[in-house]
């Protein structure tokens, strides 16, 4: 039989856990809101870039007339030798299943790219940490987003590889505070990479956040551009639907709204859009080669806002559970304490009735 | 009462403008334009520069570095890559930019991607000019 001291011990700890993750449920909603935010920040930004896009398409050819050569190097089609795959997983754990699963799809897209040369980018310390037991590192690492600051690009010729998957470049640490500069310099790396022909296709894995229950882990194609405007998406999950009600009630026991980042209608994304004879100040070629690579930019911020967001989102959902369980068991501590308390009773009335009847 | 224009401002991190104005200075790809009410519409790629636009008769000033603007008769709408106000800026940076883009022109160094260099040089004096000119 347990003793009462020592289950009231028990008790007393599992409070004290209770309070922790209640804490830390409350501090991933309130970052939550925070990144939710900046998303939605992004979002009139990329809208204009896409629209100018768009209509700059209709106006000008991208295909060369004659030989339907495509006029912009990141339009280029070309057969899959080498991959390049952004994998962007979260720097911290206790997120419940959010590194894990978003490990488990880049593994899947591997193996459905096996056989092609895959370099990998690596955002985010969970995933490099397993990536890096994996697979190899390439001996030319692209520079670290950390220290970016003007850093100056290294002439690198691709170098012999240091296996069919290899790890060319990890970025740790810029998930606390995204900035388009660290998006904007990865995207000026993959770009030039793209361009040197060093790599044939660029995708990346994340976590999609568009609301606190319209998430999907997917993969994207971000180059080549196959069509302005449209993600091109290669393998998505659904989250589940267990996963999606938790998240739902985490969010509303945590007062975060349920707000979809995805549907702000912003005067900014009628940009370019009017039905009016712009006068063009260049050229309409030569707008759409600045604005290529920017637009590639602007995709690789948002996959970074949209995971951190989901991180936070999924940091929030992992707390409430285990605030939940630590409640259930406590009650059922509780149960366990006053039962032993009481059979102590017993047992001592016994005692007493027994030695009186002996008597 | 002048006759006024909506003015917007994007960066990819947040909407830096939204406001009602009379005049707007653009430093376009091909030198500075200035608009009014009524402009044509045009689109136009921004260099390097400084956004100044007047509103409630007061001169307001920005650092960009690249960017878009569309005009419209009654409405001009501005997405840029950064875009700080004077006191935004941080000054001892960009400064340490200026003098780090020198040194790389100065080198002589092959290896050195003179036309970065040069952005970098431009950005920060353009930056160094519009917190100068805010004292």
């Amino acid at each position: 039989m347990p003793n009462v001291l020592d289950i009231r011990r028990r008790i007393r700890s599992v409070i004290n856990t209770r309070q922790i993750t209640k804490a830390m449920k409350m501090v991933s909603a309130a970052k939550l809101r925070r990144a939710q935010e900046r998303a939605l920040a992004a979002r009139p930004y990329a809208h204009m870039l896409t629209n100018v896009l768009k209509s700059l398409v209709a106006r000008t050819d991208i295909f060369d007339p004659e030989t339907g050569e495509p006029k912009h190097p990141l339009l280029a089609q070309r057969e899959e030798k080498t991959i390049l795959l952004i994998v962007v997983t979260g720097d911290k754990g206790l997120a419940g299943a959010f590194n894990a699963n978003i490990i488990k799809a880049a593994m899947r897209f591997l193996e459905s790219k096996s056989g092609k040369n895959i370099d990998i980018e690596a955002v985010g310390r969970k995933g490099r940490d397993f990536l890096r037991r994996r697979y190899p590192a390439a001996k030319v690492q692209t520079p670290g987003l950390e220290e970016l600051e003007e850093s100056v690009e290294t002439e690198s010729k691709a170098t012999e590889r240091a296996g069919t998957i290899q790890i060319t470049g990890e970025h740790v640490g810029i998930l606390g505070k995204v900035e388009f500069a660290q998006a904007s310099a990865l995207a000026r790396n993959v770009i030039q990479r793209y361009c040197r022909q060093e790599i044939d296709s660029v995708y990346v894995v994340f976590n999609e956040f568009k609301s606190v229950i319209a998430q999907r882990l997917i993969v994207e194609q971000i180059l080549p551009i196959e069509q302005i405007g449209e993600q091109a998406v290669r393998l998505y999950e659904e989250l589940p639907e267990e996963e999606k009600k938790r998240a739902k009630e985490a969010a509303i026991s945590a007062g975060v709204g349920m707000r979809d980042t995805g549907t702000a209608r912003e005067p900014a994304s009628q940009f370019g859009t009017a039905q009016v004879d712009y006068i063009y100040e260049q050229a309409p070629e030569d707008l759409f080669r600045d604005l290529l690579p920017r637009y590639v930019s602007v995709q690789i911020f948002r996959s970074l806002l949209e995971s951190v967001a989901a991180e936070h989102a999924a940091r929030m959902t992992a707390m409430d559970s285990a605030t939940n369980n630590a409640t259930d068991m406590i009650d059922s501590l509780t149960l366990a304490m006053n039962r032993a308390r009481q059979a102590k009773i017993t047992k001592e009335i016994i005692e007493i009735v027994s030695g009186a009847a002996a008597m | 009462m002048a006759e006024v224009f909506q003015l917007e401002l994007v960066t990819p991190e947040k909407k830096v403008v939204d406001t009602r104005a009379e005049e707007v200075q653009i430093p376009g790809k091909n030198g500075y334009l200035g608009v009014m009410p009524g402009h044509a519409p045009l689109i136009t790629e921004l260099s390097v520069g400084e956004i100044t636009y007047r509103e409630n008769s007061t001169q307001q000033r920005l650092a960009v570095a690249w960017g878009f603007a569309e005009v419209l008769p009654d409405k001009v709408t501005i997405l840029a890559e950064t875009a700080e106000r004077p006191s935004e800026i941080d000054v001892e940076r960009a400064r340490k930019a200026k003098q780090r883009a020198e040194e790389r022109l100065a080198s002589g160094d092959p290896n050195v991607d003179v036309e970065r260099a040069l952005d970098a040089l431009r950005r920060a004096e353009s930056r160094l000019e519009v917190a100068g000119k805010a004292k």
